[in-house]
């Protein structure tokens, strides 16, 4: 039999943690078998060894916050066949797009020593607006069963089953008791994009949102049922301006209760 | 509701402390002993061993949006209604392995779940569950859309209804005649009665096994004493809901309001979260996922609990049918308490209460009902003059 030419992978860092790239790491169990599979041909937080371009599959992490990033996304997706962005950043600009909010120079006075040598752009921003993405894994950090599902999917060239829905319905398949019904926990669950199985409410507290908005959020409604359990305006604002706070339907949230 | 008179069935009665007794029957006869207990803030069901793991002394507060546990001040084994979770946990499970494959050189094999038998026993099935699980039987036992695994896990279920010593503040089976009474389906119906220094269950046999199995514990028959006592519970409840809906033509009302400017009212409120559906004892919808791994030697097929709130739900080739969370909305409860009449002879709806306890944001099916019906004046006082009141039809036995 032919030996067939394994996909080459490339994974990316722009501005982030590093958080979702460890997620891949992280599979342990399962790296034997990513690496069986494909070659990991360009992955500089696991080997300096590096192959040439140009890659099948290009995991990208984190947003754009410089002009010299803004340029390296264009190359990367040159040459890259399919473009999968991971995480919070690379899918919503990420927590460091509260810099949206504000006037970036202020930051910059504050945080840095020597503010002269710091280039930085105002925003920080998707990947998806900047390339064309074809793929978005959500989560903050992405988690890695979601990572392998969507590599999986890719290799054998089905959907992954990487769902939109409420995290509602992972509570509810799991058996886990709603925080919010049967203890007044405020809890982002119904607004929130599915994929971590619903930990945090297992776990008895309220979903914070880092998997970012599901499919169709209704934050005018949810805000309003907040309110009633005794959460403060402010705090609505900081509810919806964390992980995905710069995601449409989140940012447009917020500034209704500033 | 055939509401049988007391007087003409056999009653016995069986103390509290024999319970265990009845319990202990169940298990060495190989039941998997399923019920309520206390777990995460709430009433919910797992397996039980005895009497203990039940939620004694223990009751529950609802209303929308809101679930409180409270401590009673008696003893009582079922002093509560229902919780969040139903019977459909176990036989129509939210995640269910159907079968998998491995790569044989260029073709594949199938390997069939090995379905094990499982002989479950319903300990505290109340009136209402009693009815989704019969709806849910009409759908899953036979015909168009009979299924295997449906069937070996309802098949051999020993059902032990009790019938509800209170009613919930979202409860609201009188007006969709559904209970608080149980009166087919069970082997074992009761009634706890706290009265005085007494606690005692006041039971009826629904089968042959029913039967047996209390025969296997300490009891006698009941006094005409006993049995009013019995009868005053299920009469108090009855008394108690804590919802209501007018169902007088409710098929037609829906149907006549398609347009009603309600569903946009609803829609503004409605989370499209799914917590109605995967907490209502009779939504059935499910989907399938298969999956290979990263060899791709295996794959799986899985059937998981879906809900009609997803955008994936009606997606057909180019986009969902269902965009908006209006249409979705007005789907789920045309489809609950009015087509289902036309599609399965009885209403979707068993009036138990736990859609609206659990939504988040407190929807409420029978105001969203009441609303439409306000504004059909013509409709209300046909209601008022005695029209016919019977369009959806709970039948009595499977």
């Amino acid at each position: 039999m032919a030996v067939k030419k394994k996909p080459k992978l490339a994974v990316w860092k722009f501005a982030s943690c590093d958080g979702c790239q460890l997620s891949l790491l992280d599979c342990e169990d399962e790296l034997l078998a990513v690496a069986d599979k494909v070659a990991i041909a360009y992955f500089l937080e696991a080997s300096r060894a590096v192959e040439k371009g140009p890659y099948d599959i290009s995991l990208v992490e984190g947003s754009i916050t410089t002009q010299h990033d803004a340029e390296r996304i264009q190359k990367i997706r040159k040459i890259s066949k399919v473009l999968i962005t991971i995480g919070a950043c690379a899918t919503a600009g990420g927590i460091q797009s509260l810099r949206n909010f504000k006037d970036i120079k202020e930051f910059v006075s504050i945080v840095y020593a020597s503010p002269e040598y710091i280039e930085t752009l105002a925003k920080s921003t998707s990947i998806a607006s900047h390339v064309p993405v074809d793929f978005e894994l959500q989560g903050c950090p992405i988690n890695k069963r979601q990572l392998l599902e969507v590599l999986s999917a890719f290799l054998y060239g089905r959907k992954p089953n990487t769902p939109a829905y409420s995290v509602c319905i992972e509570c509810k398949r799991r058996g886990t008791v709603c925080v919010m019904v049967a203890q007044g926990i405020p809890c982002l669950g119904p607004v929130t994009h599915a994929g971590c199985n619903a930990i945090c409410p297992a776990y008895n507290r309220g979903c914070y949102s880092c998997y970012g908005p599901m499919e169709t959020p209704n934050t005018a409604s949810l805000s309003s049922w907040f309110g009633r359990l005794g959460v403060k305006e402010e705090n609505l604002v900081r509810s919806f301006r964390s992980f995905y706070g710069s995601a449409e339907p989140f940012r447009k949230e917020s500034e209704t209760h500033e | 509701m055939m509401a049988p008179s007391s007087e003409n069935k056999e009653h016995f009665v069986l103390e509290r402390e024999y319970f265990q007794k009845l319990l202990d029957t169940l298990i060495q006869r190989g039941y998997r002993v399923v019920g309520p207990t206390v777990g995460e803030g709430a009433i919910v069901y797992t397996k039980l061993n005895s009497v203990a793991d039940l939620p004694i002394g223990w009751t529950d507060e609802q209303d929308g949006g809101a679930y409180r546990l409270k401590k009673r001040d008696d003893q009582s084994l079922f002093g509560y209604v229902v919780g969040p979770q139903s019977w459909k946990k176990f036989l129509l499970p939210s995640a269910l392995r159907l079968w998998q494959a491995k790569r044989v050189g260029k073709s594949f094999q199938i390997i069939p779940e090995d379905e094990k038998s499982q002989k479950f026993a319903f300990v505290g099935v109340r009136s209402c569950d009693m009815h989704a699980i019969a709806i849910q039987d009409k759908i899953f036992m036979n015909g168009q859309y009979g299924d295997s695994h449906y069937k070996s896990r309802r098949a051999d279920a020993f059902i032990l209804a009790v019938n509800c010593g209170k009613a919930g503040g979202t409860c609201f089976c009188v007006s969709m005649n559904t209970g608080p009474k149980t009166t087919f389906g069970f082997d074992l119906a009761m009634t706890e009665v706290l009265e005085g220094n007494r606690h005692y269950f006041v039971a009826e046999t629904g089968t042959e096994l029913g039967a047996e199995i209390l025969h296997t514990t300490p009891h006698k028959k009941a006094n005409k004493e006993e049995i009013f006592y019995a009868d005053d519970v299920i009469k108090k409840t009855a008394g108690q809901m804590g919802r209501s809906m007018d169902t007088t033509d409710i098929k037609n009302l829906l149907y006549k309001n398609y347009e009603h400017p309600r569903w946009d009212n609803v829609a503004e409120r409605c989370l499209a979260c799914a917590n109605c559906t995967l907490v209502c004892p009779t939504c059935f919808c499910t989907t399938v996922e298969d999956v290979t791994d990263l060899t791709g030697e295996h794959a799986e097929r899985w059937r998981k609990l879906d809900s009609c709130f997803t955008m994936d739900f009606s997606y057909i080739h180019g986009g969902s049918v269902r965009s908006s969370t209006k249409a979705r909305y007005r789907q789920w409860m045309t489809h609950k308490i009015a087509t289902w009449i036309d599609q399965f002879g009885t209403s979707g709806c068993v009036g138990c209460g736990r859609c609206i306890t659990w939504c988040p944001v407190a929807i409420d099916i029978t105001e969203e009902a009441r609303a439409i019906r306000e504004s059909e004046p013509n409709l209300k006082r046909e209601t008022a003059e005695g029209a016919e009141k019977t369009t959806h039809n709970h039948k009595e036995g499977i």
